[in-house]
């Protein structure tokens, strides 16, 4: 043990009460029937809930492309720009943030609706109107829109971290622009990849409040079926643990594919 | 950027600074006790002091000198998942009548002391022995209403509306207009309404007729929603919705067009203030109580909320207009209606999974 160690006891003790303990709990669920028993039947029944399981795995996935597609690019260029730049842009990252998640995502709903602001003003040119409430599309678009900074941010800080003297280097040693990118950006920027892509992959699968709002009880996903088994009129803790059990696998799972990825190139990044 | 975030700051300062100053010119009330009182309601479902009314928490600590932390849910499971969870400290709750027959049949509530509540006099008869509470001992009144069907007068014909069924709900003419509650228990009583069904019916046939109901209504349903509903119908996205009475008016204010009815078979039901087993300060939760029922803050209460009052002399202070038939039925309409009582975990399962079998039909019907 480190002579310093003990200055991360507090985080400890509270991983202790808020993470291991709750883990704990869903696993004593997840295993034991009404009474108190032993018993495999809720992992059993999750067969049936295969389908919210893939479709929320797929529209977790999409919209995980989609923010690192957008921000990808978004972080470069701040990681590339003077430093008042980079500030302005941080905080125009940051602004909606300030809001409240289920107030931004209310927000949206308003925005898509068919007597919605688009469709308005769409109508007022003589197009539309066009159904975009209710649909997947809707609601990866709230995924995207309310994780998208959680992709930029960690990729930002990475590359923000970058040596500039590499690419002197490799400008030196020849390499135009694009190969840089390629040769260098890339590889050294892995590691905020992917913690960007945990840290919107993980809330996107998960989530019910976006698909409620924007799904109107259309493809509902797996977090809906949770939260029913758990404060629905018919609650049942331990198929619902089950439930978030498996999920916590599956997304362990994707993780660690990532990571393998990752490993050729490691540098120590921010992985969670 | 250093400066714009310190100008914000110093406006963020100078604003606390006045709102302090501000409560501090107040009159002064009692002083503070110490004591907190934890109270569980519904969202939007008291006088909060907007445009100029009472505000009813604020009142009662000035009054008494117990502090109020005010918190929401959204439904009765909610509530009872929470509570008895046990993760969280209440005094005060506000469920519904079949949640409160639920909770006192689990030993979850305390028999309320009413030598502590001498404004229980207020309220009225009918109310002090509720089929839920038939000895009176666990639960006093506080708002009551029925389930509604809510349209916008401007897009749905007169002729269409026949205000003694629910057929309106399964009109294609109005086809991705129409919402639905999305809790079993109010969507399945709606259909079961319609069937002329008791709403309280556990027979698995008459389950599944109502649930061939829904499917054959999914495809014209817009979505299925809980408190957006409001939104939806006050914006004009939806035309046809199912609702509770008490929030015509507060509906009105955003879409004058909003009209209601209640038909054969609605739901009828009592929220009622209760104090659960787990309650830490009892003399307090009783004072509260207490205080709910006096006049001027059950009147405060009814106008800001709209949902009818269990006070006679306080329904007759009420303005004309939020006191006729749609908010306050008569008998013989009531009689038409139909309290939930609690379901049998087997009938709850049940619902649950066509629920679920519901919700795919709408995915795959409306794709």
């Amino acid at each position: 043990m480190k002579k310093d160690s003990w200055i991360a006891s507090p985080f400890m003790l509270w991983v202790v009460i808020f993470t291991v303990v709750p883990l704990a709990m869903v696993c004593w669920y997840a295993f034991t029937d009404s009474t108190g028993a032993f018993t495999l039947s809720n992992i059993e029944t999750i067969g049936s809930y295969w389908g919210y399981l893939k479709d929320s795995l797929v529209m977790g996935a999409v919209a995980t492309i989609l923010c690192l597609l957008l921000g990808y690019p978004v972080a470069y260029v701040m990681s590339r720009a003077s430093w008042a730049t980079q500030q302005t842009l941080m905080m125009l990252l940051m602004l909606p943030q300030w809001m409240n998640f289920l107030l931004r995502t209310y927000a949206w709903m308003t925005i898509l609706e068919n007597n919605g602001l688009i469709n308005t003003l769409l109508a007022k040119i003589g197009l539309g109107p066009f159904q975009m409430i209710n649909t997947k599309g809707a609601i990866v678009l709230g995924m995207v829109y309310n994780f998208l900074p959680y992709m930029i941010l960690p990729i930002y800080s990475v590359m923000e971290k970058i040596n500039k003297s590499l690419f002197e280097a490799a400008n030196d040693l020849g390499a135009n622009r694009m190969q840089t990118f390629r040769r260098v950006v890339i590889p050294l920027s892995l590691p905020g990849v992917i913690t960007g892509i945990t840290m919107v992959f993980v809330p996107s699968v998960s989530t019910f409040v976006i698909s409620q709002m924007l799904g109107g009880g259309r493809n509902p996903l797996i977090g809906d079926v949770i939260e029913r088994l758990f404060v629905g009129a018919a609650p049942n803790y331990n198929v619902g643990a089950a439930l978030s059990l498996v999920l916590m696998v599956l997304i362990l799972i994707s993780m660690a594919v990532m990571k393998k990825f990752d490993d050729g190139e490691e540098t120590g990044g921010l992985m969670m | 950027m250093k400066r714009i975030f310190a100008l914000v700051l110093s406006a963020a300062l100078l604003i606390s600074v006045c709102s302090v100053l501000s409560g501090c010119s107040e009159e002064q009330g009692v002083p503070k006790t110490g004591e907190v009182l934890y109270v569980y309601n519904w969202g939007e479902y008291i006088s909060n002091g907007d445009d100029g009314t009472m505000d009813v928490n604020a009142e009662f600590e000035k009054e008494t000198g117990i502090e109020v932390k005010y918190l929401n849910f959204s439904s009765n499971e909610e509530m009872y998942a929470k509570m008895k969870s046990g993760g969280m400290t209440v005094d005060v709750i506000v469920p519904s009548d079949y949640m409160i027959s639920q909770l006192i049949h689990e030993n979850l509530l305390e028999k309320l002391d009413f030598d502590n509540i001498p404004n229980y006099e207020n309220i009225d008869q009918k109310f002090r022995k509720p089929a839920f509470d038939p000895t009176g001992e666990y639960s006093v009144a506080y708002t009551w209403g029925c389930t509604a069907i809510f349209y916008d007068s401007r897009y749905v014909d007169e002729a269409d509306i026949d205000e003694n069924t629910w057929d309106l709900l399964w009109n294609e003419k109005y086809s991705g207009k129409i919402l639905m509650f999305n809790n079993q228990r109010d969507a399945f009583g709606v259909a079961e309404a319609k069937l002329g069904y008791s709403l309280n019916t556990e027979n698995q046939e008459e389950l599944e007729a109502c649930y061939e109901e829904l499917v054959n209504q999914c495809s014209l349903v817009q979505g299925y929603y809980g408190d957006q509903i409001f939104d939806k119908m006050e914006s004009g996205e939806a035309v046809i919705a199912p609702y509770y009475n008490g929030d015509l008016l507060m509906l009105q204010d955003g879409n004058e067009y909003i009209r209601g009815y209640i038909p054969k078979g609605a739901n009828t039901f009592i929220d009622s203030m209760c104090i659960p087993t787990c309650c830490q300060n009892k003399t307090a939760a009783e004072k509260y109580i207490n205080f709910m029922c006096r006049e001027d803050v059950a009147l405060a209460n009814a106008e800001f909320i709209g949902y009818a009052s269990p006070i006679s002399s306080v329904v007759e202070e009420l303005d004309e207009e939020a006191t006729g038939e749609f908010f306050y039925p008569s008998d013989a309409k009531l009689a038409e209606c139909e309290v939930f009582y609690q379901l049998s975990d087997e009938t709850n399962a049940f619902l649950s999974t066509k629920w679920e079998d519901l919700m795919k039909e709408f995915t795959e019907k409306t794709r």
